[in-house]
């Protein structure tokens, strides 16, 4: 695997190979030095055309704890503006030296293209409202190690509450869940899906309230505030009473149902109650996987992905 | 000037085809039927003979961009496609909105001599969509084709008073329909594919919408107007019914939208971005028989030359636009079945009816005629380089692509300008 753009192209074998790995990952990280040197001489650069500290901060964790230097390109949106193509920024920073490129990009596909301009490996760290893979994997992750039944998700079903038509998350996270074998259910005011998802291995529902007692995991997604102001939902108090997570709503979940989402979050808005009240709540767990998940890319994508990290601390 | 015969070749003419030589004598045709002697030979053998086409939608982008394409290099491009007129976008810089800025156009046009530059007009001044153009004086200048492309007129009080006052000059006001509200931030065909790209839609109802109002605005004030790049099925259907009921209109469409499907974007190439966007399938299939029947007056290409530059980035803020000059009888004739008389109809007769120049375009071919012609064929099969077009820019999207028919020579005034598919000057 030389790249990784979009779950779309991950078949089951290496989705499931990668939440292996990141098991050893994990198990690095709680090493008192965590480190190890697999990928000591490598270079990675974080190309980031849309600001994300924690995103970009999780991957440059998981580079040092595999021993790469790192380099770090940030690109305000003004400049992609001042005349330099994105192909000149791609171009110019692989003659520096470049073994793996991080992209975000607030356009979809833009990762994509970049592997067309550079020999480097690329892994997609969110564009636009298409994919973020290595949140699915981290999702997927704090998911099945939870629920403790291997790489398998069959007979779960995981609810992905809110503003689906924007969410590169949601739409990565459709795909991982249903190859583990999940059941999925959109749950969003028309406005806030998809124009046409006949075709998506999902079900839609209306209301929150229809499925709350009957789901084993609830995926909230970020409301924004700017979706307001394009008259997508009338107003955030009613969409937190359509779709937050009330006191009311949790207190149908069943008992091992698990809350994630991906940050940050909009307290009283799409998450009413505080997560610490929730027993289930995997929110921290997903930071935490994150790196981890983040290191079995790397190492998948920069090692040809065949052997395991070596065990020895630096 | 400079006299040859094109020998072998089958005439297409409207009132049939037939098989004969063309002799060409300073400007006209001097002989249409067996010919011997000794005049130069150009070999039409295998290949249609009729009027050259005529573009009714061109960018040529000079004057303002001319890193993209020059009136030179677009009138070379024209000339390769078989095209003795373009209709040269008013969406240049500055815009075609004054009478000194379409008199450079057209005598630019002159100066090269590769086809004739017939310069359209703004609707409004700068494409603004404020305040109307100095139609009398731009029509006086010969302006007769008028309009906001690249944007569609989205005031219907000022499309109104529009189409009151340019009626009454004779001319024909052409609209680019959309509706920016629907479209802002839009990149591909709102559909299932963009719902899995994550790119944001094109609804065909912004195009749909626009057309159903200027329908209604054609059927109030009495004035001509043609439809430009119609893309939906659903337009179609609109454009077949109000012509139906005798409304004085005429509609266009792309050999683009007749030949690729939105899902071409899921490779994210910026080529394949263009305003109108790529449809469905079924979008295309309802294009097509809109041309088969007639509802369809024109096949127009939009030409839109970018530079690589320009078009090497991120979908979003790549420009919209493709190549189209150099294809198109190539990608019609590979996209579906027309007759020889069809396309000489849907390229060059009914065009030259629209941009009103048929009295030197779009002729049949006859003694006595302006000799602005074109040589081709609809069996020879050739592949598409980006590296091997005239136009300044390289934005095809059917680079490697083998299409189906070919111009082989394209005559101007009289002066062969292509031959055997290249230009001669």
């Amino acid at each position: 695997m030389k790249h990784l753009l979009s779950i779309d192209e991950l078949t089951v074998e290496q989705l499931t190979a990668l939440l292996d790995l990141t098991d050893h990952m994990v198990e690095i990280s709680s090493r008192p030095v965590p480190k190890v040197p697999a990928l000591r001489g490598r270079t990675v650069a974080s190309v980031f055309f849309e600001d994300s500290t924690r995103t970009r901060l999780s991957f440059e964790t998981a580079a040092k704890r595999l021993s790469a230097d790192t380099m770090t390109f940030n690109v305000g949106t003004s400049s992609v503006n001042k005349g330099e193509s994105l192909r000149d920024t791609i171009e110019t920073l692989s003659a520096m030296g470049v073994d793996a490129f991080v992209v975000r990009h607030k356009s979809s596909g833009v990762p994509h293209m970049v592997t067309e301009w550079t020999d480097a490996s690329v892994i997609n760290a969110g564009d636009g409202w298409h994919q973020h893979p290595t949140q699915a994997l981290l999702d997927c992750h704090t998911v099945t190690r939870s629920f403790g039944t291997g790489n398998d998700l069959t007979g779960r079903t995981v609810a992905i509450v809110g503003d689906v038509k924007h969410s590169r998350v949601a739409r990565s996270n459709v795909r991982a869940f249903t190859m583990l074998g999940a059941d999925v259910v959109l749950v969003a005011p028309r406005t806030l899906l998809p124009p046409e998802f006949i075709d998506w291995p999902i079900r839609a529902v209306d209301s929150l309230d229809e499925v709350i007692s009957d789901i084993d995991v609830l995926y909230l997604l970020r409301m924004q505030r700017e979706r307001m102001d394009a008259a997508l939902v009338p107003s955030l108090g009613e969409y937190s009473a359509r779709f937050g997570l009330t006191r009311q709503r949790a207190d149908r979940l069943k008992s091992d149902a698990l809350v994630l989402h991906p940050g940050p979050m909009n307290r009283g808005v799409e998450i009413v109650v505080d997560p610490a009240d929730l027993p289930g709540s995997r929110i921290l767990d997903q930071v935490r996987t994150g790196v981890s998940a983040r290191m079995s890319v790397l190492y998948t994508v920069l090692s040809g992905g065949s052997v395991p990290p070596a065990g020895g601390a630096e | 000037m400079s006299s040859f015969v094109l020998r072998g070749g089958t005439i297409v003419n409207p009132d049939g085809n037939f098989n004969a030589d063309v002799v060409v004598r300073n400007g006209v045709i001097e002989l249409v039927g067996d010919t011997k002697g000794d005049l130069p030979v150009i070999d039409a053998t295998g290949c249609f003979v009729s009027s050259g086409f005529v573009d009714l939608h061109t960018h040529l982008r000079e004057p303002g961009k001319e890193e993209a394409e020059t009136i030179e290099t677009g009138s070379r491009a024209a000339a390769r496609g078989g095209y003795t007129a373009v209709v040269a976008m008013p969406n240049t810089d500055p815009a075609q909105d004054a009478v000194h800025v379409v008199e450079f156009v057209r005598a630019r046009g002159e100066q090269v001599g590769l086809c004739e530059v017939l310069p359209s007009g703004c609707i409004t001044i700068g494409r603004l969509g404020q305040q109307l153009v100095p139609f009398g004086a731009l029509a006086k200048a010969g302006v007769h084709l008028f309009t906001d492309d690249g944007t569609g007129v989205q005031d219907p009080l000022l499309m109104r008073r529009a189409l009151e006052y340019a009626g009454q000059l004779g001319v024909v006001l052409a609209q680019h329909c959309e509706v920016a509200r629907l479209t802002e931030g839009a990149v591909m065909h709102e559909g299932a594919c963009c719902s899995t790209l994550g790119l944001p839609g094109w609804p065909a109802l912004a195009e749909e919408l626009m057309l159903h109002r200027d329908i209604e605005l054609v059927r109030l004030t009495g004035s001509p107007m043609h439809f430009l790049h119609l893309s939906t099925a659903r337009s179609v259907e609109m454009v077949r019914q109000a012509k139906l009921e005798g409304l004085p209109i005429t509609a266009e469409v792309t050999p683009h939208h007749l030949s690729l499907v939105d899902e071409l974007l899921t490779s994210f190439d910026t080529v394949f971005k263009v305003n109108p966007p790529l449809r469905t399938r079924a979008d295309i299939e309802a294009l097509k028989g809109g041309v088969l029947d007639g509802t369809i007056d024109a096949i127009a290409t939009d030409h839109a030359p970018h530079s690589d530059h320009s078009k090497d980035q991120a979908l979003d803020a790549a420009p919209p636009g493709m190549l189209g000059l150099e294809t198109s009888l190539g990608v019609v004739n590979t996209s579906m079945s027309l007759s020889p008389r069809r396309i000489a109809e849907v390229l060059s007769w009914n065009p030259a009816r629209i941009a009103n120049v048929s009295d030197r375009h779009g002729r049949p071919i006859a003694v006595g005629e302006p000799a602005n012609l074109a040589v081709w064929d609809c069996a020879s099969e050739w592949v598409v380089s980006r590296d091997h077009l005239v136009s300044k820019s390289r934005n095809t999207p059917y680079d490697g692509m083998t299409l189906r028919g070919r111009v082989r020579h394209t005559v101007f005034r009289g002066e062969l300008v292509v031959k055997d598919g290249e230009a001669l000057k």
